[in-house]
């Protein structure tokens, strides 16, 4: 048998023991690595999303260069592929999918949710988007275009969504309490209900 | 279609077999395998043991129901193992025999 | 060949991946379609060696939008795809 086959828990346990004895990494590493990204501050984009509604020198900042505008807010993005922002308005709505693999920006948003790596989704995304938003509870205007960002090579992106009207007079902290990772994926719009 | 050709398996973009599947909007809980996997993949990749790109390469050489069988991670854990055999960083040998110590 | 935001370019109609072990970030709906450059996202290296651990030369990366009407057989839209794609698959229409 290809030993490649084996069970994913047992090549973990192999990888890692063999990689340790000889001296290419060590458990603590790992964990370290996990335990960041566990502890990492949840709603990161969220705020960037807030600031950028609220600070036009901000977001201009956020759709110019992601990554520097991430790095304003203290989110690490050293080693990370850069960042790119696109902005949703009255006339064109981003939806992001990858639907060669799953790339998705890790390091603002954390972990991709399970439907993001779906088949389905990954298929759906570029030919039936309308159909595949809907069953998000999102149904766009059908003057709104729709443009599905295929997410296939170096940068990851994101969304910055249309801030909700009716919001006005609302502090920084109270829009990014209302502004999903969904959202920032395109699938949803944020909401004051 | 665009071409006559059929696309890689994982090549998904239109592919008429998810056309009518609908997409499962469910949290899922990530499992400590996950997490670990997730973790060993940055930490290679950090250290210039594995890029990304090779990450993606040995997913894509899953043979397709495979592929399709195995979770994401479970998919990251397999083409980890097979980037290390061929940079050489483990052998065959000693992954199998690591693989079968009870 | 460079390009510039607003040019047309056509997607080279190459399938790599039937000539043997290949990693390519081309999707395959849109080879041998008709798109415009909407952005220049820089340089980097191509990740066709990358994948395999081989020196890799840098190479320009566009951002390219396509008509969705035209990459299937469904009803038209006027919805859109965006896609990073390397210059060596781009070319003058």
């Amino acid at each position: 048998m290809n030993v490649l086959e084996a069970d994913g828990a047992a090549l973990l346990k192999a990888i890692t023991k063999l990689l340790s004895a000889k001296g290419v990494l060590t458990e603590a590493e790992i964990a370290q690595q996990r335990s960041a990204v566990d502890n990492a501050p949840p709603g990161q984009g969220a705020r960037m999303v807030a600031r950028a509604w609220t600070d036009a020198d901000y977001r201009a900042q956020l759709l110019s260069d992601g990554s520097s505008a991430a790095e304003a807010m203290n989110i690490p993005m050293r080693g990370m592929p850069p960042l790119g922002v696109l902005e949703n308005t009255d006339e064109v709505h981003h939806l992001v999918v990858c639907t060669l693999c799953s790339c998705y920006p890790k390091a603002i948003l954390g972990y991709p949710p399970y439907w993001y790596k779906s088949a389905a989704y990954r298929a759906r995304a570029v030919r039936d988007p309308r159909g595949l938003l809907a069953e998000f509870g999102t149904i766009l205007p059908p003057q709104v275009k729709l443009r599905v960002v295929d997410s296939t090579a170096d940068y990851r992106w994101m969304v910055l969504p249309r801030r909700p009207d009716g919001t006005q007079d609302w502090s920084i902290e109270r829009l990014a309490a209302i502004v999903r990772p969904g959202d920032m994926v395109g699938v949803t719009i944020p909401t004051t209900e | 279609m665009s071409s006559s050709e059929e696309p890689a398996h994982h090549d998904l973009g239109g592919a008429p077999r998810f056309m009518c599947e609908a997409v499962d909007v469910r949290p899922h809980e990530l499992t400590d395998f996950d997490r670990d996997v997730d973790a060993l993949r940055s930490v290679l990749s950090a250290k210039k043991v594995m890029s990304v790109d090779e990450l993606r390469r040995g997913i894509e050489a899953i043979p397709e129901a495979e592929y399709h069988r195995l979770s994401y991670y479970e998919r990251w854990m397999r083409s980890i193992a097979d980037n290390m055999i061929r940079r050489g960083v483990v052998t065959e040998g000693e992954l199998q025999a690591e693989v079968s110590r009870p | 060949m460079r390009f510039s935001v607003g040019d047309e370019v056509s997607v080279r109609n190459d399938w790599p991946e039937k000539r043997g072990p290949a990693h390519i970030r081309t999707p395959h709906y849109v080879r041998g379609r008709k798109g415009r450059v909407v952005k220049e996202l820089g340089a980097f290296p191509n990740p066709e060696d990358l994948a395999f651990a081989r020196p890799a030369d840098p190479r320009q990366l566009y951002h390219v939008t396509f008509p969705m009407r035209g990459l299937w057989p469904d009803p038209a839209s006027n919805d859109e795809v965006l896609v990073e794609l390397y210059e060596h698959w781009l070319e003058a229409p």
